[in-house]
């Protein structure tokens, strides 16, 4: 039986790992790889890590901090964060991720999706969509980590993005974000209803129940970050409490 | 150790620095080619697989190894193949009708239906047959849309679930497909490559 993912997210700045509360007031967390060779020996089902530089000087050492994930890490490795060309995207496989995260860039050009997707898979190919909870139950997507509202409907760009041929949606809630008040349901059952390709619920975890009711609403992957840098929760610990409340994990 | 050893073919739409990363840690040093020579002298070859049927089957064909490689498999040579690379040891897929495969195994693969969501990501548990040498229980990671449903005549088969069930992996003599990626498979699956090697390791070339 396939089993739900727990994925912790490495937000990499620089080349080290950090993480703040939506994307603010940035706390310095480990090296990339060590922390991922750590939750692969906890029992991390994937890896998943977001180039949050705030400059270019600090994303042209990107390949070389993959490579060095890659060369100790036996499990699957997703890569997103300013990936803005079917050549970034290229990079980052060459460099050892299994998953390339497109998000702004999707945006403004969709068709970038397209040519990822007929050049290395759908299974390469995952859609990033940061949501934020908007007029009368829809959701506007937002990109540039926040700064921008696009206008557009998260749902509807959802089903356009897996037609273009994404493989995976990564979705955000951009309001519960770093917040610890559990992910925002309403907006998992509305995209997992509209789509049928598999959804990583990301965005204001904080214990085993938010997880589990995000696997309710229909997520099929949970991804959490400061309850894991911080000690809070070691993933065997969180499957444990999973697998108590009748979730299907690896153990 | 000779860095012929163990080849990887490249499938151009493959994204090998996993299988690399794994084949190094167990003490390996891989060369990846696109040489059909490679494909006859290596003791162990590799042929991984992540893009389309049809565009893996393309490259290999420009490339010159649908001949060299029908040929190590016909006789058997230590080959592992994974994910597409499993595939495309079968006749024809869903995924491309009009493109033929290497037709080691005289199967068409299949889409998963859509009671799943697809592609399939994720760990799932697999149970191997008594006549498997190197497949074991276990948890591996799969990424696919498509899959093989029932193990054809004359191979081992390990069995998963994914609306139905559908073969996990397949071996017969020495040699191992794996729809899952036992490159991203953990400690489970860098140990079932070992074991597979470690099979290899005695025979001459």
């Amino acid at each position: 039986m396939l089993t739900v993912r727990i994925i912790p997210c490495l937000d990499v700045r620089d080349g080290r790992v950090v993480k703040g509360i939506k994307f603010q007031g940035l706390r310095d967390a480990g090296s990339p790889p060590e922390l991922a060779a750590a939750y692969e020996e906890q029992g991390a089902d994937e890896v998943c890590m977001l180039d949050v530089s705030a400059t270019p000087a600090g994303r042209a050492t990107r390949l070389d901090w993959v490579r060095e994930v890659r060369r100790n890490l036996a499990i699957p490795l997703t890569v997103g964060g300013g990936v803005g060309s079917v050549d970034d995207g290229r990079a980052l496989l060459e460099a050892g991720a299994d998953k390339v995260g497109i998000n702004t860039a999707a945006v403004k050009n969709p068709l970038l999706l397209t040519e990822m997707a007929e050049r290395f898979g759908a299974q390469c190919t995952v859609i990033a969509i940061d949501a934020a909870a908007g007029e009368g139950g829809s959701w506007e997507v937002v990109t540039l980590s926040g700064k921008n509202r696009t206008g557009i409907d998260a749902v509807k760009w959802a089903v356009e993005a897996v037609n273009r041929g994404a493989g995976e949606i990564l979705l955000t809630s951009w309001d519960r974000d770093g917040t610890k008040s559990g992910y925002d349901l309403e907006l998992l059952r509305a995209i997992s209803s509209a789509v049928n390709v598999p959804i990583i619920a990301s965005g204001g975890a904080a214990n085993p129940m938010h997880m589990v009711e995000a696997v309710n609403a229909g997520a099929d992957a949970v991804l959490a970050a400061s309850i894991f840098h911080y000690g809070e929760y070691t993933v065997a610990g969180l499957k444990q409490e999973l697998k108590q409340n009748g979730i299907e994990v690896r153990q | 150790m000779s860095s012929d050893r163990v080849i990887v073919v490249a499938t151009g739409t493959a994204n090998t620095a996993s299988v690399m990363a794994a084949l190094g840690r167990l003490g390996e040093k891989p060369r990846i080619s696109e040489d059909p020579a490679d494909v006859e002298k290596a003791r162990a070859l590799i042929l991984p697989g992540v893009g389309t049927f049809g565009a893996a089957m393309a490259k290999l064909e420009a490339d010159g190894m649908v001949e060299p490689l029908r040929a190590r498999l016909e006789s058997g040579r230590p080959t592992l193949a994974i994910c597409l690379g499993m595939q495309i040891l079968c006749s024809n897929s869903d995924e491309n009708p009009e493109a033929q495969g290497l037709g080691i195994v005289n199967s068409r693969i299949t889409r998963f239906g859509d009671e799943v969501r697809v592609p399939q990501f994720g760990w799932n548990s697999m149970k191997a047959d008594a006549g498997c040498r190197f497949l074991t229980e276990g948890y591996a990671y799969f990424a696919n849309s498509y899959r093989l449903e029932s193990a054809p005549g004359g191979w081992s088969a390990a069995m998963a679930g994914y609306g139905g069930p559908f073969v996990a992996a397949m071996e017969k003599g020495m040699i191992l497909a794996c729809q899952f990626h036992p490159e991203l498979s953990g400690r489970w699956g860098l140990e079932l490559i070992e074991r597979w090697l470690g099979a290899v390791g005695g025979e001459s070339c």
